[in-house]
């Protein structure tokens, strides 16, 4: 069946989403400031252009939601469905055309409802959040360029689109995280931010040029050169999924490449580390920049082009892959960080690494689906803790941020902000029937149902201490005796507002002081924030709620998965599907799909008896299923299409578009070890918070000092693995000083010592030259050089330059003369 | 359709010799007259380039226009011809619009020891030089231009240069002159060996592969003329090694001396390489182009470093043209129409945002009297749009995408991952892929490098606080009221007591003739940056012609 249905206005005009907040940004530099606040009875109506930020937002969430609209329509969840693409051209070089467009399917649709959404509701936050700051509406002017940066990305037609989406995202928040760039500690963090991120675009200026002119080639030899260029994203795709031998390699050292630009943009290990020095910017900016936008990027890339990691990586074929690799050991390796943060922000934002983790995890085992939904849920509850912690900062603590010192006891205070971080931390937990637990938890029965117990195990660790850490930072925020600036006490922050942060955190510890002189003061004592903050906890922490239940497979919906999966089915060019191989159940081998050593592929006997099911009985057809893992070896699924298994070519005049996703049947038994995981964490945790940092008895307090396996521990993760003291204090420090300072003694010494050697040398040679040998003998080789040698060495004496000026009177004497003569003749 | 209108090249190059004639006679002491005579020529001779770039025939960009072939030194058998293609119209544009520019910025800076008269009819006579250069097709003629543009430059940094002008001025002077003998040398060896009866660029070139398919012309002296011009080139580019005149000249020179050599004057070594030793002899430039890769890469990472040992922010501007070039000798030397694409673009666009940069440097020393890195803070605090501006050229620098520096850094990249097939029908081969795959890799390094030293630079003097010494004397010093929170401005208000004292005048922010001078510029590199089209459609058929003979 043929989607017959035209897409509509919204989807054949996507492009204006990001380029309505393109324009507001101009519009917000060059007005912004002229704007004044307008009273209005009893409402302050903010100037400074911050409105038309939270307009231009409005108007791209209107449009996106349109589209969403529109897409879900359009698509009907069984077929192949031709993505709306657009493309102008944008630059042309040696016959190949660029284009500037929009390439809108289910995965861009998504996340451009996701950005508008988000966006809109931070701004809104940020309008009382960021009241009387010194720079308003330069704040308002990056926010709204960020999110334009991510929507252009996220709709890019092609790879360089994709890039000055990126690329715009790494210059905002290098302008969001400095935005109080006074201290030099803020503008540390941007740059680190900003560098770290470059160091990983190394990758993607490298593997956009790979496949990209790899691409290129194919599609070329394929005469496809009309339809596409070898940047765009479709025809990468299907570049990566024809299953040309010859592209095997490059498509490997592609994907590494591309792969690379992720783990920087999305704070994978080893290059996590500018992530929570990030949090020197203002709240609302964190909250952004951690939830739908910028460190979201790098998963989307994956998810994006996931046809060139799915075969360049070979997924599902092996039994380990980079990306599952990178993505698992970053779950385990932040959440463990997130237990020794005092500050709030911090633990959140090595919450949102490790979440990243599951989701770069979740596409590195073939689990596309729930690792694209756990972008949408994540979004959710993380941008709504974010907004928590900011309104403990705003009203509860003094605009502190150190959990320890000024929190504690905060619950009855502010029960609004308490309740909605209760809820988005079960959220994130993955608590059952909370958003976080129908993505997570997916990502790990995938990661189960395809056989990688590793990933497997992580995924459930992670859970773990997911939900640990979180009962940490609840239990020390809103329980317990309430500290510092939480009790009233406002002078010690005050002073300690000023007061250099200790060295070991001193990167980013600063940020706290510029709350207090930047955001309106308030001397009231914790009490709770005003609307335009409540408002959008609200709505977020309803949302952490409900926004899993599009895609639950324990109640049997599978909307998201219909609107936003790509079918891996070989289509004609024209859009048609081709019905033999379509969805049909499989049964996985050991070690997923990998071909086993008799050399035979498991998936490949099935598709050769595909029997020519048609979609809706595929569809239907998944009922049979597994026994439920670990009991046994051979695990059963539903697989939509037979792109991206081994060996599988398209015929001739189709092609593949997407890999396929084995999706395995829900099971309560299932999702029973990572419930009693949470619950373990929940009350583990709690234990050690009482007995730590509780009101009475602290039998655990102080256990750092005692132990001395604690206190290596806690030394060790409090240094961060000691992985910020080796980028910066060796790598970075090294190059900028003792290898620049040589290289520059190099270019003075060497280098440029050479010329003036020749010159003074030279000098010399002339001198004697004059002086014993005749002149006559000098011959024209040695003239040329002595000239030019005898001149540099003349340098070192001002006085003797009579010589170059009188040459030079006359060069130009004459010159100025056959110019002028020239003019007269030819006019 | 190709117009014939042959007198808009001569006039285009050759009125602003009208108002150095002019200015003559009008006494050094009327100052105002002086810069408006000056100005007046460069804005007319601006007139007939966007003349020019409105009769200029875009669907055959890849012809020579308006072309003239009229005798000219009949006893060397030198021809005036000059013309102007895809290749030539942006940068021959650009020199006019640059001098333009210079020209209203030096309405009122005019650098010690003043006399505008004098430091206006140079840059006249060097925008002759400039735009000469562009649209020659002969080469005597060419090099006439080429070296035409040396004196006033010369004059310029050594009499209104900085503490060490004369060293730099005479280095600047020789080191190019030693570059283009050689040059020159290669010009008549390729006369003489080819038999040429002119030294008309495109019979040359004919001649070349007609000489050297009836084996009249070695792949030796080939190469040995090839290389002499490439010295010739290099030097002016600058190329690693041969860039050790760049710092010392850029350092010294007046602000409005930086200006041109870094937008208009490096590009004469590029652009020579695009318009004369790859068409010529395209059999040598592929043997010489592994070399000239690495070289460029090595420039890209060597010129990064050393402008992170730097503590003068001018030098450091300098230095990181070394890089900058470093990307577009990449390009040139992929020997494919991406690369060299790329590297045209990336011409026009350095010398946009490096220019850029340098009218910011000449800026803050007019303010701060200093450019050392150390004693400036706080910028954006003190004279906070010209830190902004300061800013966006740094990110333009940097190759952000969006801006005209990006198109020029990464489709080189891009080239680099696929060099020249080669071309059976002239005997020339493929170049090694995996050799500029590693040149690509080490290529993207540097671009981390770049955002190090311009960001790193940015973050010291741009954030931050004023230092003690120039504390109160800016914007700083205005806004006090509006700060609310009284310990911070508290901490701020000792300091302004204590030094109230010194003897810095107050520090204004971008003044009107900045602003002109400057908005233009900021324009074209967001212009560029968001439509690259605009230019990459100009010199795409010209380049696709050069690049057909490496099989691109």
């Amino acid at each position: 069946m043929i989607a017959t249905a035209a897409p509509g206005w919204f989807l054949e005009h996507a492009y204006v989403i990001p380029l309505i907040p393109a324009v507001a940004f101009a519009l917000i530099i060059a007005f912004g400031k002229r704007i004044p606040d307008t009273r209005i009875g009893r409402y302050t109506i903010p100037g400074g252009g911050s409105l038309i930020g939270v307009a231009s937002m409005l108007g791209s969430l209107f449009f996106a939601a349109g589209a969403a609209l529109q897409w879900i329509q359009y698509t009907d969840g069984e077929n192949y469905v031709a993505a709306v693409r657009k493309s102008w051209v944008w630059w042309q070089s040696g016959g190949i055309e660029i284009g500037l467009g929009q390439q809108i399917d289910g995965l861009s649709v998504m996340v451009l409802l996701l950005v508008a959404f988000i966006s809109t509701l931070v701004q809104i936050y940020s309008l009382e959040y960021l009241k009387g700051d010194r720079r308003y509406t330069h704040f308002f002017a990056s926010l709204t360029l960020f999110s334009a940066g991510m929507l252009v990305m996220v709709l890019a037609e092609n790879m360089v689109q994709l890039i000055l989406g990126w690329e715009i995202m790494g210059l905002c928040s290098f302008m969001l995280i400095g935005h109080w760039w006074e201290e030099k500690a803020n503008s540390r963090a941007s740059l680190k931010a900003f560098f770290t991120v470059r160091t990983g675009d190394i990758g993607l200026l490298v593997g956009t040029a790979i496949v990209g002119l790899s691409a290129q080639k194919w599609i070329t030899a394929n005469g496809l050169q009309d339809q596409y260029s070898g940047f765009s994203i479709e025809g990468i795709s299907r570049w990566a999924l024809a299953g040309d031998s010859q592209y095997k390699s490059v498509l490997t050292w592609g994907a590494v490449a591309l792969f690379i630009a992720c783990i920087g943009k999305s704070g994978q290990f080893p290059l996590h580390t500018w992530l929570p020095d990030a949090m020197a910017g203002p709240t609302p900016v964190s909250s952004l920049l951690h939830s739908s936008t910028m460190v979201v990027a790098g998963v989307f890339l994956v998810a994006r082009l996931y046809p060139v990691f799915f075969e360049g990586l070979r997924i599902l074929d092996t039994n380990v892959n980079l990306i599952a690799v990178i993505g698992g050991i970053t779950i385990i390796v932040a959440a463990l960080l997130a237990f020794v943060q005092t500050d709030i922000k911090k633990v959140l934002a090595y919450s949102t690494v490790s979440q990243l983790g599951y989701m770069m995890m979740g596409l590195g085992v073939g689990a596309w689906t729930p690792a694209v939904f756990h972008i949408w849920t994540h979004a959710f509850f993380k941008c709504c803790l974010f907004l928590c912690a900011g309104s403990v900062a705003h009203s509860g603590s003094h605009h502190s941020f150190d959990m320890k010192k000024d929190m504690g006891g905060l619950w009855r205070k502010m029960p609004v902000t308490f309740v909605t971080w209760t809820i988005s931390s079960m959220a994130l937990a993955g608590v059952p029937f909370f958003a976080g637990w129908y993505s997570k938890d997916e990502i790990i029965d995938i990661a189960g149902g395809n056989q990688y117990w590793v990933f497997f195990a992580i995924g459930l660790a992670g859970a773990f201490l997911t939900t640990a850490y979180m009962t940490r930072a609840t239990y020390l925020t809103f329980f317990g005796k309430a500290r510092g600036a939480a009790a009233g006490i406002h002078d010690e922050n005050h002073s300690d507002a000023h007061a250099p942060a200790p060295s070991a955190h001193g990167a980013a510890d600063a940020h706290d002081a510029h709350d207090a002189h930047d955001a309106h003061d308030s001397h009231a004592g914790p009490h709770e924030s005003p609307w335009l903050i409540k408002g959008p906890l609200v709505i977020l922490a309803t949302l952490a709620i409900i926004a899993g239940l599009i895609n639950a497979p324990a109640f049997k919906i599978f909307k998201f998965e219909e609107w936003v999966e790509p079918k891996a089915m070989p289509v004609s060019l024209t859009g048609e599907t081709i019905h033999e191989g379509s969805a049909r159940n499989i049964s996985v081998g050991a070690f997923g799909l990998r071909t086993s050593s008799e050399g035979e592929s498991e998936r490949k006997p099935v598709a050769a008896e595909g029997d020519g099911h048609s979609p809706t009985e595929g569809e239907s057809g998944a009922e049979e299923h597994s026994a439920g893992y670990p009991g046994s070896a051979i695990e059963e699924g539903h697989l939509t299409g037979d792109c991206g298994t081994p060996g599988f070519v398209p015929a001739a005049g189709t092609t593949c578009y997407a890999p396929g996703v084995i999706h395995h049947e829900f099971e309560w038994v299932k999702a029973l070890p990572a419930f009693l995981l949470v619950v373990l964490g929940f009350i583990i945790s709690s234990a050690v918070c009482v007995t730590l940092y509780g009101k009475k008895r602290r039998p655990l307090a102080g256990l750092t000092e005692r132990n001395i396996i604690a206190r290596g521990l806690y030394k060790f993760l409090w240094n961060r693995y000691y992985l910020d003291a080796l980028y910066e204090g060796v790598i970075v420090r090294g190059i900028a000083h003792p290898l620049a300072r040589a290289m520059y003694w190099l270019n003075q010494n060497v280098f440029d010592g050479i010329v003036n050697g020749a010159g003074r040398s030279g000098r010399k040679v002339g001198e004697i030259t004059y002086k014993y040998v005749d002149q006559g003998l000098v011959d024209g080789v040695v003239n040329g050089s002595g000239a030019a040698a005898r001149g540099t060495g003349t340098a070192l004496r001002p006085t003797q330059s009579g010589k170059v000026s009188q040459y030079g009177a006359l060069l130009f004497a004459a010159a100025a003369l056959a110019a002028l003569i020239l003019v007269l003749v030819n006019s | 359709m190709l117009t014939d209108q042959n007198w808009v090249l001569s006039v285009g190059v050759f009125l602003p010799l009208a108002g150095v004639l002019v200015m003559m006679f009008i006494p050094k002491s009327d100052e105002l007259l002086v810069k408006f005579v000056g100005l007046l020529a460069a804005l007319a001779t601006l007139g007939i380039g966007i003349y020019t770039l409105a009769e200029f025939d875009y669907g055959q960009a890849e012809k020579l226009q308006f072309a003239v072939n009229t005798s000219w030194i009949d006893v060397i058998h030198s021809r005036y011809i000059v013309g102007l293609d895809g290749l030539s119209l942006p940068l021959y544009i650009l020199s006019m619009v640059i001098t333009v520019l210079v020209m209203i910025y030096s309405w009122n800076h005019v650098p010690s020891p003043g006399n505008p008269k004098a430091f206006y009819m140079l840059m006249l006579v060097l925008q002759v030089g400039m735009a000469g250069t562009f649209v020659a097709q002969d080469l005597v003629l060419f090099f006439v231009f080429f070296e035409i543009v040396l004196l006033p430059m010369y004059f310029m940094i050594g009499v209104w240069g900085g503490e060490n002008r004369q060293y730099a001025s005479l280095k600047f002077f020789l080191y190019t002159m030693f570059g283009s003998a050689f040059m020159l040398v290669a010009f008549l060896a390729l006369f003489f060996k080819t038999g040429g009866t002119t030294f008309s660029m495109t019979q040359l070139a004919d001649l070349v592969q007609q000489k050297y398919a009836e084996g009249g012309l070695t792949s030796t002296t080939m190469n040995l003329i090839f290389a002499g011009m490439a010295l010739g080139f290099a030097v002016k580019v600058p190329m690693f090694p041969f860039h050790t005149w760049l710092p010392d000249a850029h350092t010294q020179a007046p602000t409005q001396g930086s200006v041109i050599l870094a937008a208009i004057l490096l590009k004469l070594g590029t652009y020579g390489f695009v318009r004369i030793a790859l068409p010529i002899l395209p059999q040598a430039a592929k043997v010489f182009a592994p070399w000239i890769g690495l070289l460029s890469v090595i420039g890209i990472i060597y010129g990064a470093w050393c402008c992170l040992a730097q503590t003068d922010m001018k030098r450091l501007i300098a230095f990181s043209s070394v890089a900058h070039m470093g990307f577009v000798m990449l390009g040139i030397s992929t020997l494919t129409s991406y690369g060299i694409n790329a590297a045209m673009f990336g011409m026009v666009a350095h010398g946009l945002i490096t220019g850029m940069l340098f009218f910011v440097a000449g800026s803050v020393k007019d303010r701060y009297h200093t450019l050392e890195i150390k004693r400036l803070s706080g910028m954006l605090k003190q004279v906070p749009k010209l830190g902004w501006i300061m800013g966006f050229a740094a990110m333009a620098s940097l190759g952000l995408p969006g801006l005209a520096g990006f198109w020029g850094e990464f489709p080189a990249i891009l080239s680099a991952f696929e060099p020249a097939k080669g071309n059976v029908d002239l005997a020339i081969g493929p170049l090694s892929v995996n050799l500029y795959r590693t040149f690509m890799i080490i290529a993207s390094i540097g671009t981390v490098f770049a955002a190090g030293y311009l960001l790193w630079l940015y973050q010291r003097t741009a954030f931050g606080t004023p230092t003690a010494e120039f504390a109160g004397l800016g914007a700083d010093a205005d806004d006090q009221d509006d700060h609310a929170h009284g310990a911070h401005d508290a901490h701020e208000g000792a300091e302004d007591t204590g030094h109230a004292d010194g003897h810095h005048e107050k520090l204004h922010d971008v003044g009107i003739f900045e602003w002109i001078a400057w908005a233009p510029m900021l324009a074209a590199i967001v212009f560029f940056g968001v439509y690259p089209q605009a230019m990459f459609k100009v010199f795409d058929p010209a380049v696709s012609l050069i690049s057909k003979k490496f099989g691109g």
